[in-house]
């Protein structure tokens, strides 16, 4: 099992003339996604260089291909409105890859988006992947293990890209598989947060345990711990990235800062430890840390 | 970014929030004009974007125009030192010369983005004039919140709501709060900002009510659609490395350690700070090349991070998803070749094109490098070499 994207999903992309979208687009067929087209206005009737047929609209692309997941490539400030009309076409998913959006943009894009029903994976994130069966986004496919077979598999949240890659190699590396890796991004305002994935996770029956990546900035994580605690009874495995970071500077990511006293690591370690989960104080130790968490089960 | 407070009144007295009488200027000569012109009691105000200006004397209220050349001359003259600024200072190029008005009444009113609620929120308090952190922690109920509708904004009974919050009672009084409320929040939408701020908001004995005190943040992400802000956006007030970096698409924050480090994506390069600290180095900067990195740019980052001399050994981690092994492997050859490492770097490659990556560094056989087989390894070897 896995949680919001499997083989059979088909999946758009949005902005796939452009380079990133092109170039991803291929990556995820190679993975063996079901990706059926794509959207480019103005370029509608013509068919991308992976000769899936391009539409001018999102609701053309929907309503000829039957996609239910559109994968967003569009440049910032246009993006949020590209999020809005993948939603308004009926895309039950949307993973809005793009980095730079404005706030204010996905403050409204957001709520239109919750509006319609549709879950919103997002913004400036790698996107998800069902290891063996999906991957809608941008990361690296074969450092992920499918599960197969009895053993182990863990579901990843995470606000950072490469980290997840990290946490992803630890467990490879160990051959403990993934049901699902989520990215939920960077930004302070985005879709799905940890909270409605923990959800998820606890409900999947493939999914052992669940790793959960997060950094400074925001509250996120303090909500999920109080969430853990009443809601969770998979092992969830953490790590805080910006232990070392200064206060009132943006550590890359749009949400990543410190503000006001707000969004340290270490009122998000203690909030977690407090709700029993086993939090990594190195990034390198994410793995054997899931694997003692695994054992113990 | 930021801007400076004097234009931060500008954007709000466009909105139609009164403000003191005052003046801009860049000279003593000028600053004197300018407080004969206003008359009365005076304040200067150093422009700069650091806080801590009242301790550190770069605010003075002046009586006469013999004291506001003082303070005008002390203030462009020195270079001003507070908490904020560390110890080598900031340069003071402006002066806000100000009315100084009487004060019977001080508020706080500010517009921010509240992530929880993932919409902005409206915040206001009766105790003005102090740090609103402060306040929070010890009388969190003096601040009275509304939250601001995702498509609709700020609605008439909210914004009736806020002024009676502050206890404006009289009719005019309470129409002049409501105008600088509404002001601010519209400064806050139509500039994308990520704080707005009036700290302090005044009455006087006159019943006048001023913005005395603004401060503004804007969305990174969007200054691409405001030209106003682009032309108030001030270099001078940036760190110059941090600046040079973002010239290639690089994320670079200076820190205070002795290891640099070169990291792709923003979560990994906090990470690979922490993992420093945990094996007990100090990283001398953060800095994500990010995912579409050119050689050209990698190169850059080796010499923007060997630009700083408290650097004394380098940690590259890479996880190659969409950045390539190779290309930063190349960029490795290229700065040794152009800059030369004069300290240890150790260097932990995996991902896309790794194995490529490695042929190319075993090749090229520089010696100050060496390789790592994870981020553990790396992080003991960096803080073993520094040591």
């Amino acid at each position: 099992m896995s949680i919001l994207v499997d083989k059979d999903t088909k999946v758009i992309c949005q902005g796939i003339t452009g380079k990133a979208g092109a170039f991803h687009t291929a990556g995820c067929l190679e993975y063996g996604t079901k990706m059926v087209g794509g959207v480019s206005p103005g370029k509608g009737g013509t068919r991308s260089e992976h000769d899936l047929p391009v539409f001018n609209t999102c609701h053309d692309a929907v309503k000829a291909t039957g996609a239910d997941v559109s994968m967003i490539f569009v440049p910032a400030p246009f993006a949020a409105d590209a999020a809005m009309e993948a939603a308004d076409a009926g895309c039950s998913v949307v993973v809005l890859i793009t980095e730079g959006i404005p706030t204010l943009d996905m403050v409204r894009a957001r709520d239109f988006v919750e509006e319609k029903g549709t879950l919103l994976i997002g913004p400036n994130c790698p996107g998800i992947i069902t290891p063996g069966g999906c991957k809608v986004g941008i990361m690296p496919g074969y450092i992920h293990k499918p599960k197969n077979g009895s053993g182990h598999a863990v579901g990843i949240i995470s606000r950072s890209g490469t980290l997840t890659y990290e946490a992803v190699w630890q467990c490879t590396t160990r051959d403990i598989a993934q049901t699902t890796c989520v990215g939920i991004g960077g930004d302070p305002v985005k879709g799905l947060n940890f909270i409605e994935l923990l959800e998820r996770f606890q409900k999947d029956e493939d999914t052992d345990a669940i790793i959960m990546i997060g950094e400074i900035g925001g509250t996120d994580e303090e909500q999920a711990a109080a969430y853990i605690e009443r809601h969770v009874t998979k092992p969830v495995v953490a790590f805080i990235a910006g232990q070392t970071a200064p206060p009132g500077k943006r550590m890359g990511h749009a949400g990543a800062i410190i503000s006001g006293g707000e969004g340290t690591a270490a009122s998000k370690v203690a909030a977690l430890k407090e709700a029993g989960v086993s939090v990594a104080d190195s990034p390198a130790a994410l793995g054997e840390t899931v694997a003692a968490a695994l054992k113990s089960r | 970014m930021k801007v400076h407070e004097y234009q931060a009144r500008e954007l709000l007295v466009d909105a139609g929030v009164p403000v003191p009488a005052s003046h801009v200027v860049d000279t003593v000569e000028a600053a004197v004009d300018a407080a004969t012109n206003i008359g009365g009691k005076i304040v200067v105000k150093a422009q700069v974007f650091a806080g801590g200006r009242g301790k550190a004397g770069f605010v003075k209220l002046c009586d006469t125009p013999d004291q506001v050349r003082e303070a005008a001359t002390f203030m462009l003259a020195n270079r001003m030192v507070s908490v904020q600024t560390g110890a080598e200072g900031i340069e003071v190029k402006k002066l806000l010369v100000a009315s100084a008005v009487d004060i019977e009444s001080e508020y706080y009113v500010a517009v921010v983005l509240d992530r929880a609620k993932k919409c902005p929120v409206v915040m206001v308090s009766t105790e003005g004039g102090v740090e609103i952190e402060v306040v929070a922690k010890e009388k969190p109920d003096a601040i009275v919140k509304r939250w601001l509708h995702p498509h609709l904004g700020l609605m008439s009974f909210q914004l009736a709501q806020l002024v009676a919050a502050l206890g404006f009672t009289d009719k005019a009084q309470a129409k002049a709060a409501s105008k600088v409320i509404r002001g601010l929040v519209d400064v806050f939408y139509k500039y994308d900002c990520a704080l707005a701020e009036i700290n302090p908001l005044i009455r006087t004995p006159d019943g006048d009510v001023l913005a005395i005190d603004a401060k503004m943040n804007f969305d990174d992400n969007a200054t691409f659609r405001h030209k106003r802000l682009q032309e108030m956006f001030d270099p001078r007030e940036e760190n110059q490395m941090e600046l040079a970096a973002k010239e290639h698409d690089l994320s670079y924050i200076a820190l205070d350690g002795n290891i640099g480090c070169l990291v792709n994506g923003a979560g990994l390069a906090m990470a690979t700070m922490d993992i420093i600290k945990l094996h007990g180095g100090e990283p001398a900067n953060f800095l994500d090349v990010g995912g579409s990195v050119t050689a050209e740019a990698a190169t850059e980052a080796f010499r923007i991070i060997l630009s700083d001399d408290k650097v004394k050994g380098i940690l590259v981690n890479i996880f190659g998803g969409i950045a390539k092994c190779d290309l930063i492997a190349e960029a490795l050859i290229a700065a040794a070749a152009q800059i030369g490492f004069k300290v240890p770097v150790v260097v932990r490659l995996e991902g896309t094109n790794v194995d490529r990556a490695r042929e190319l560094l075993e090749a090229a056989k520089i010696p100050q490098i060496t390789t790592a087989t994870d981020l553990a390894d790396a992080a003991n070897k960096v803080c073993a070499k520094v040591a």
